[in-house]
């Protein structure tokens, strides 16, 4: 599988932007033939690092070298293009798939056979088809894009990627939106990709994932090279403090739930989308106050639109929605949250924060019109920067002043100050969608605290997560979601990991 | 976060005002407006030259006419009035990210409406005849500012098309007003117009200065008030950056965008009304074609905001008042001030350039979206 | 496996997604035969002036939707059109060659496209803004350096094509007309397959609906969108050529009359493609020839104003919008700058 032979080399590489150092005098090589993982968490620099590989951003600093059968040659990688021409492909974590387009349409795009100055079509189709046998990543050439579900897409870039005869692949983040099954089917595919002589860069966050797959792991943190190692030599612990530099505690300490009433009741809900799909059916659970319920499922199985509907952002088909004991109506998200409802949103810079405006005017972004914020029309500046002042040391916001505009602040930061602003208020429910996605560790852990902080203060909490460990480590009882209904509702202890993915899948467990 | 956060204990008025004066980004995004006028100019000059006349002539004819004299200076200032208008209503509607190009055809409106309530009634004492008439025309650009506004709300139609030919329909609407049911029958008249407004419906003047223009500025206040420190301006700004966000706050996307082009209308047809009351003295079509365009430049040299409109409309106004004294002494065609205005919106909003030029760094503030697309959004 | 959508024979897709275009069409024609029976003359000249009517709206629309598709809203489609019409009349004076004259036109629409390319890609202004400060320009430069008195030699006249048009009905219609009116139809077609069916197409498509995606596979989305803008300003620009050497054969100022954003209309409802676009602009121009039709055959006996007729093209292209309101989809990328990291 591997030999010592080197695939790509890069030596030194140096990236600045504004403010930041993304890269610090970067050396990594990959060998032929082996799966080589990038580990790191948000913000260490390794996906910078596969940009400039791929020729996204230039280096300010550093060279190139890749394999030219015999030896090592430097390149210059300034383009794509370049990129591409020395036989390095990349599929990203966001699909760079063009999505009203046909799958043969985007694989040929910008590499397009023609006939004459049409279009040749029928020729890109037996040549993906031949593709897709030979490598096993089944695909329908006409198939159009948007209509696809999310592993499909992940083929379709695969063989994109192929199809420019790479033989360097980079994967970032590929097990983001994949179920446990699928993952396993994404390794199968990529030992197969190097027994064919392909090299992989695997970039990830997941421990578990590089243990299993990865021949080599290289561990990056803010912009520098922190370490290389091998799954044998390695695990969870040790690559964890590699990523983060100290002593990482990977589950979270919670005192068993101390279950009060029923807060949340959820009956019947059907919801259907602008397509007229049926997203959401049949679901009904309840949480009750001091527990903290798990919504396991991966991306796209109707999650999004469940906690859009509970928030009063989607309208919906049928079904019941009562909070506190009184029933809610649709659409009226100003209700949900005068009753008591608090929401961590999944995409803050969309629906949690304004990042035009000040911290301050963000902490009241759902009270601005309530006193003491204001009185009637007329709004008073000081009650908002007061109350701004206290959030901002309670919950150790770091800015060096209430009026600057929520655009400055980091990820975690900007999270915090929406766990802030909802967590400050009198509240019987908290809805935590994706709480850390994209946050370093840190912040990780601080929302996590603060979550459990919660239950414990007999706030019932729903957690809806694609990040089967903060699932299983934050949840008292988890609730499986799969095509649009709970498929199981069970307890984490007394499950595996194996299980849970087979649910997530849509199968059922051999004893039930 | 230290303690020094705390106010410290001056006269509150007085304190804002030195903080604007001492905000060293104001003096820099004022520096960047006067190079893009000063470009602009610069760039009319060589077009000038081009077709054979001679600039400093031309510009110093346009500088007479519009400062050389306290007639001059009141002639500015009231071409300036309706401009501060239709520059609230353009900078107002972009708030909530919309672009109200019908401020012309609200203006209109507003305009007939005044001269209407101006010379249909009489024996009204001028308190209650004048503020009628204001009021009338003020609501009547409202009122045809509603239908962009819900078209948009509830259709996603975007603004820019619907109002510019909404602004087509109230030229011939009017003009058909003007030149039929409220055609001035007076024996010698054969032009299209309405009859003269009841005098105790007229705006006068203090000295020099228009009475109209101290509305406009009182509307400016009205503006900066409602924007910055209430709720609903609190809403329609986010409704402008964040239309998602301002969803999960609970506000009412739609209506919203209604109230702000109906406050955007009621602002143009103000404009309108005070020109009928104040300088014109009943309705006469043609009057003021163009304006709608006028409002988008006043608003951009005054970046959006409801105290820089006011000098931003002093210099097109400027412009406007000087162009009939640069074209009698100098012979240049008035239609140079137009040139000259499209240069100034294209080097206003590519500040990008100036602030190179400058070495400046990258312009902070509320960035709000406006062109994203046609249907959804 | 997903199933695949459709089979792929394009005129298949064609036919089953534009069912009920085809059946109105049908009628439509069913309708015209109808009345020609009835009254030939007059039914004769609606449809000719359907023609003439639709010509600058088909060009503005394709000059529109050229851009759009790659993700450049235009709306200075109005002014290109204005000044290309105003240089092309001023070449027109001085030289009377007419080939020249629409040359002029034609490239004083890619320079302004060129001006507009530069607004929006390079320096990133708010799209319509841009289109703004064209449209004033074009009002500015046009109102300043026109001066009354200016007389053309000549214009262009209808170029007859033998035999065509001796068919009863749809020859002097259709094969009776002056070149730029050909061209335009001809233009239909001719972007349509580039469109769709080239490899400048796709990738155009491509930096319209994801442009990072077309950058990460090594196309230039500024270059294309360069390109796309300034050939499209080209259409605006004979257009222009159009309104002044084919249809008016002088200069007025503003003659341009709100037909720039008309055409947008066009292309909105077309949905962004050539052929939807010419539909929709004979549509429209259709009810306008009919509104000033039977406004002569009744003017004498119904006494309607006539600023009735003349706001009757702006209130339809306002209800044809609100009537299509959300249910169109323009390219993913619209109106959004694109920075290369």
């Amino acid at each position: 599988m591997t030999n010592d032979a080197i695939a790509l080399e890069v030596r030194n590489i140096t990236k600045r932007f504004p403010g930041v150092l993304a890269n610090d005098r970067v050396n990594f090589d990959l060998r032929k033939g082996e799966i080589h993982a990038l580990l790191g968490e948000n913000g260490a620099g390794k996906t910078t690092l596969m940009n400039i590989i791929y020729g996204l951003y230039t280096p300010n600093e550093g060279e190139f070298f890749i394999s030219n059968g015999e030896g090592l040659q430097q390149v210059q990688i300034r383009s794509p293009h370049d990129a591409i021409r020395a036989g390095i492909g990349m599929v990203h974590q966001h699909f760079m798939l063009v999505p009203v387009f046909s799958v043969a349409e985007n694989i040929i795009l910008g590499q397009e056979i023609t006939r004459g100055p049409s279009l040749d079509l029928r020729t890109a189709r037996q040549k993906i088809t031949q593709l897709s046998e030979e490598y096993g990543l089944e695909v329908d050439p006409d198939a159009i894009v948007e209509d696809l579900p999310v592993g499909v897409q992940q083929r379709v870039e695969i063989i994109k990627a192929l199809y420019r005869n790479a033989h360097i692949l980079v994967l970032d983040e590929p097990t983001a939106v994949l179920t446990p099954q699928e993952v396993e089917n994404l390794f199968r595919v990529m030992r197969q990709l190097t027994q064919r002589g392909v090299s992989i860069i695997f970039i990830t966050h997941k421990l578990k994932e590089v243990l299993a797959v990865a021949d080599r792991i290289t561990a990056m943190r803010r912009g520098q090279v922190v370490g290389t190692t091998t799954p044998a030599e390695s695990d969870e612990h040790k690559l964890a403090s590699m990523m983060v530099g100290r002593e990482v505690i990977l589950t979270v300490e919670k005192a068993p739930a101390k279950v009060g009433d029923v807060v949340l009741e959820v009956k019947d809900l059907n919801i259907v989308d602008e397509r007229g799909v049926e997203v959401v059916r049949q679901v009904g659970f309840q949480v009750c106050a001091g527990e903290i319920l798990g919504i396991a499922g991966v991306q796209g199985n109707g999650q999004t639109e469940l906690v859009e509907s509970l928030t009063g952002l989607r309208e919906r088909k049928s079904g019941q929605v009562v909070l506190g004991g009184k029933e809610i109506p649709e659409l009226n998200p100003r209700l949900n949250v005068e009753a008591g409802q608090a929401h961590i949103p999944e995409d803050r810079h969309k629906h949690g924060l304004v990042l035009a405006y000040s911290i301050a005017d963000n902490e009241v972004l759902c009270t601005y019109y309530q006193p003491p914020f204001a009185r009637g029309l007329q709004r008073d500046q000081k009650a908002v920067m007061n109350n701004a002042v206290k959030l901002i040391e309670r919950f150790d916001i770091r800015t060096p002043s209430p009026n600057l505009p929520a655009s400055n602040l980091s990820g975690g930061n900007q999270q915090k100050v929406i766990v802030a602003r909802e967590l400050s208020r009198p509240i019987k429910l908290l809805i935590a969608n994706q709480p850390t996605r994209g946050l370093d560790v840190g912040s990780i852990e601080y929302i996590h605290r603060q979550i459990v902080d919660m239950r414990d203060r007999g706030i019932a909490v729903l957690l809806v997560s694609a990040e089967l460990d903060e699932i299983t480590s934050l949840s008292d009882r988890i609730a499986v979601m799969y095509h649009g209904q709970i498929v199981a509702t069970v307890d984490p202890d007394k499950i595996t990991r194996a299980e849970l993915g087979l649910l997530m899948a849509g199968s059922s467990l051999p004893t039930q | 976060m230290d303690s020094n956060q705390k106010v410290p204990n001056q006269p509150k008025f007085l304190r804002s005002i030195l903080d604007v004066l001492l905000n060293e980004n104001l003096w820099r995004t004022i520096l960047v407006q006067v190079m893009a006028v000063l470009l602009a100019l610069l760039i009319g000059a060589i077009i000038l030259l081009i077709s054979g006349a001679n600039p400093i002539e031309a510009y110093a004819a346009l500088f007479r006419g519009a400062f050389g004299s306290p007639t001059a200076i009141g002639r500015t200032l009231e071409k300036a009035t309706p401009l501060i208008f239709s520059g609230l209503a353009v900078a107002f509607a972009f708030k909530a990210g919309m672009f109200n190009i019908g401020a012309q055809g609200q203006l209109l409106f507003g305009a007939i409406t005044a001269a209407f309530l101006g010379f249909a009634l009489h024996g009204l004492p001028p308190f209650i005849h004048m503020p009628l008439a204001l009021i009338g025309g003020a609501l009547a650009g409202g009122a045809y500012a509603i239908i962009p506004g819900a078209l948009k709300a509830y259709r996603g139609v975007h603004e820019v098309i619907t109002t510019i030919m909404l602004n087509y329909i109230a030229i011939n609407v009017t003009d058909y007003l003007a030149n039929g049911p409220w055609k001035d029958t007076s024996p010698g008249n054969v032009v299209a117009r309405t009859p003269v407004i009841d005098p105790a419906a007229a705006i006068g003047k203090l000295g020099p200065v228009p009475i109209g223009f101290i509305i406009a500025i009182l509307a400016a206040f009205v503006v900066w008030w409602l924007l910055g420190k209430t709720t609903t301006g609190f809403e329609i700004r986010m409704v402008g950056l964040n239309p998602s966000a301002a969803r999960y706050a609970g506000i009412k996307v739609a209506r919203t965008l209604i109230l702000t082009m109906v406050i955007s209308g009621i602002l143009a047809g103000l404009g309108g009304a005070v020109e009928t009351l104040g300088v014109v003295g009943r309705y006469q079509p043609g009057f003021n074609v163009g304006l709608g365009f006028d409002g988008i430049t006043v608003a951009m040299l005054g970046k959006t905001h409801p105290f820089g409109v006011i000098p931003a409309a002093i210099l097109v106004g400027a412009m406007k008042a000087g162009s009939s004294e640069m074209q009698f002494a100098s012979g240049v065609a008035k239609e140079i001030t137009d040139v000259i205005q499209a240069l100034i919106l294209f080097f206003v909003a590519a500040d990008v350039i100036m602030r190179s030029l400058l070495r400046m760094g990258k312009a902070g503030g509320e960035e709000v979206k406006l062109s994203t697309g046609w249907g959804k959004q | 496996m997903q199933k695949s959508m459709t089979t792929y024979s394009p005129w298949n897709r064609f036919f089953n997604r534009n069912r009920g275009i085809l059946i109105g069409g049908l009628a439509v024609f069913v309708i015209v035969l109808f009345f020609y029976i009835w009254i030939p003359m007059e039914t004769v000249a609606v449809l000719n002036a359907t023609v003439r009517i639709s010509t600058p709206l088909v060009l503005g629309a394709l000059c529109g939707l050229m851009g759009e598709r790659a993700a450049v809203i235009n709306i200075g489609i109005e002014g290109q059109m204005l000044m290309s019409a105003f240089i092309a009349f001023l070449f027109n004076v001085w030289t009377g060659n007419l080939p020249l004259s629409i040359l002029a036109g034609v490239l004083t629409g890619a320079l302004l496209g060129l001006l507009l390319a530069f607004m929006a890609v390079t320096l990133k202004i708010d799209q319509i803004i841009g289109g703004t400060v064209i449209n004033i320009l074009a009002v500015g430069l046009t109102g300043y350096f026109y001066s009354t008195g200016l007389t053309a030699k000549g214009g262009l006249g209808p170029i007859i094509i033998p035999v065509l048009s001796d068919i009863p009905l749809i020859g002097p219609v259709l094969f009776k007309n002056p070149p730029i009116t050909y061209a335009a139809i001809i233009l239909v077609f001719v972007i349509h397959y580039v469109l769709f069916y080239t490899r400048w197409g796709l990738r155009t498509r491509a930096v319209g609906e994801h442009p990072r995606a077309a950058d990460t596979v090594g196309i230039n989305v500024y270059k294309m969108r360069y390109v796309n803008v300034i050939l499209g300003g080209s259409l605006a620009g004979l257009a222009g050529a159009f309104l002044t050497l084919e249809a008016i054969g002088s200069f007025e100022r503003l003659m341009t009359n709100g037909r720039g954003f008309i055409a947008l209309a066009c292309m909105i409802f077309g949905r962004w493609t050539p052929l939807g676009s010419w539909g929709a602009a004979l549509f429209f121009a259709l009810f306008t020839a009919l509104a000033t039709q039977i406004s002569f055959m009744f003017g004498e006996t119904v006494n309607i104003p006539h600023q009735v007729w003349g706001i009757l093209p702006y209130l339809f292209t306002i209800l044809v919008l609100a009537g299509v309101g959300k249910r169109v989809r323009s390219p993913a990328a619209d109106g959004v700058p694109y920075t290369k990291e």
